[in-house]
């Protein structure tokens, strides 16, 4: 049997008076993509350095493959991991390979790995230039190298494409999920709510230090109840008539203009809206669907705009 | 049975550490200083008895340890302040604490690379100063003036482990900074001076034994005390000998009080550093 790869019970963290963190459990699976969000101060990267053993807990444990990180065996978890704080802040006076063959030594991995690594996201040509010169796309880029240093089967992943273009965004989750087919389970934080939504396996929205809501992007959907939003749009003249033809069904808001409607329903009624606009072809001109997204959900379950 | 402290990953903190002072010039810097001064000063340190050029190991020392006095605490302290407290203000300390490497080591690395940085700086600059005098120098000298660069060292290793604490315990680089000027001052210049007064206060009645022990709580004096006791001459000049212990004039004495020196601040920083 496999171990639990993070195993967050009961946790509670103090700073002093102020409860940052209050009885949050969460685990996630061999393999898994899980997405942590919360707006600033929600406890995120509070929960992070928890995980990792940078600060201790006020209640509750930890485990990492069933391990306590701050026990005697810590040095033989912290090999597996790969972290990439919110701000990636190294030695400036080092170049990128310099700084990348430190945390090598320091992860006992072997420094032949470093120009590979380098090459995988993108720094080749940069790595013999001190940090200094590197623009913060690049800093972030040397940051990711580090994490993938020793091949680490935990990641955690702390706003990480933050300073990145979009092209370096699209590199950054390609090799993610290439280091995700190889296994790695990896948690992953975001502000940009639309970017992790269509990546993440599972999630937990932390709202004030407590968990929100935990599960599949459907699941959270389906327990908050969103509706989902039909746009239609119409030939001229049949407002009037698609308002009237739809205005028996139940739970439906339908606001309308002359050649566009807007109808929100709950889920299980979409397809009662479908069929009764499919008699009315004539009318319809177009029809797009939204379903609730990650930032819609966030708000639903409490969060302010992150 | 688990280690206190894993080695490899101390040796690499050190040598990261050292290899940022030779790269910054740093190493280089002190040392043209030290042996710019060492030979300034064995040249022209007589010049108040009206003449000039060497005039013998003892007297250079002598000469020596009053400037290295002021020099070694105030580079030492400077080396050491940024150690810890500027990772974690620039934010680089985070992502080090998440690696396998324990506090300690993180500390006692940082410790022995800029110890070694210093030691090396002090050696080569002192050393160099020695080179135009060589052919001067007998066996017994050589011997007083390796005692000298040697207790400087170990001078400046017990400032560097105040400094390390300092860094340990300020909440930033400023005031981080501001405190180890201010040891500086406390120890080199305001230690003595209350000292003396006390001394006068109290009419020369401070017991021998009360004053070499108060003596014993500024490093810097304990340096001086360890190179006025290893050369007779010098000691004739200071007129101390009459004033301090037997105990403490003792070399070994000193060095081991010393040690203390550079070993209790180092453990409290450890404590200290969560």
């Amino acid at each position: 049997m496999t171990s639990v790869p993070i195993q967050v019970s009961n946790v509670t963290k103090r700073f002093g008076d102020a409860q940052v963190l209050n009885d949050v459990s969460l685990s996630v699976a061999q393999g898994e993509m899980f997405g942590l969000i919360g707006h600033n101060g929600a406890g995120k990267s509070t929960l992070f350095k928890l995980m990792l053993g940078l600060i201790p807990v006020s209640g509750g444990s930890i485990r990492l493959h069933d391990t306590p990180i701050h026990g005697h065996d810590f040095r033989q978890v912290r090999r597996r991991i790969g972290y990439l704080p919110e701000s990636f802040v190294t030695y400036d006076n080092l170049t990128g390979l310099e700084v990348l063959r430190l945390f090598a030594d320091l992860k006992q991995v072997p420094r032949s790995n470093c120009d590979a690594i380098l090459k995988r996201v993108g720094l080749s040509e940069a790595a013999g230039r001190r940090v200094r010169a590197y623009s913060k796309g690049m800093r972030q880029r040397l940051g990711f190298a580090q994490v993938l240093l020793g091949n680490p089967d935990l990641i955690f992943l702390d706003e990480p494409t933050n300073g990145l273009d979009a092209e370096g965004i699209h590199d950054f989750y390609r090799i993610l999920r290439e280091v995700q087919s190889e296994g790695a389970t990896i948690v992953i934080t975001s502000h940009i709510l639309a970017e992790i939504q269509e990546r993440v396996d599972r999630l937990v929205i932390l709202n004030s230090g407590r968990v929100a809501a935990q599960g599949t992007l459907t699941e959270l959907r389906a327990n908050m109840v969103l509706p989902s939003v039909i746009n239609i749009s119409l030939h001229p003249g049949y407002g009037q008539q698609v308002h009237a033809t739809l205005s028996n069904l139940e739970g439906l808001e339908m606001h309308h203009g002359e050649d566009v409607a807007r109808i929100s329903c709950p889920p299980s009624e979409k397809m009662a809206v479908l069929q009764m606009l499919s008699t009315m072809a004539h009318a319809v001109r177009d029809i797009s669907i939204h379903e609730p997204s990650l930032e819609d959900l966030f708000l639903g379950y409490g969060g302010q705009h992150a | 049975m688990h280690k206190i402290f894993d080695c490899t990953q101390v040796r690499i903190i050190a040598s990261k550490e050292f290899r940022d002072r030779i790269r910054n010039l740093w190493v280089l810097s002190v040392a043209v200083i030290f042996s710019l001064f060492a030979l300034a000063i064995a040249y022209f340190g007589s010049a108040q008895q009206g003449s000039v050029g060497f005039r013998g190991v003892d007297v250079t020392i002598a000469s020596l340890v009053s400037l290295v006095i002021y020099l070694v605490p105030l580079i030492a302290l400077i080396l050491g302040y940024d150690a810890i407290v500027g990772e974690r203000e620039r934010g680089s300390m985070e992502l080090l604490l998440s690696m396998p490497i324990t506090r300690f080591e993180i500390l006692l690395g940082k410790y022995l690379g800029l110890a070694a940085a210093l030691a090396v700086s002090t050696v080569a600059g002192f050393g160099a100063a020695l080179l135009p005098l060589a052919s001067q120098l007998g066996v017994n000298d050589m011997y007083h003036y390796l005692g000298f660069v040697f207790s400087a060292i170990l001078m400046g290793m017990a400032f560097l482990s105040l400094s390390l604490l300092v860094s340990v315990l300020a909440s930033d680089r400023m005031r981080a900074s501001g405190v180890a000027i201010g040891l500086w001052f406390f120890f080199v210049l305001i230690f003595d001076l209350v000292l003396t007064g006390a001394l006068v206060v109290s009419k020369g009645n401070l017991s021998s034994g009360l004053f070499g022990a108060l003596l014993m709580l500024n490093p810097a004096d304990v340096f001086r005390l360890l190179n006025i006791f290893s050369s007779e001459q010098v000691q004739n000049m200071y007129g101390l000998a009459t004033v301090m212990p037997d105990r403490l004039t003792n070399p070994l004495v000193l060095s081991a009080i010393m040690l203390g020196w550079i070993v209790v601040p180092f453990l409290v920083a450890r404590w200290r550093f969560k």
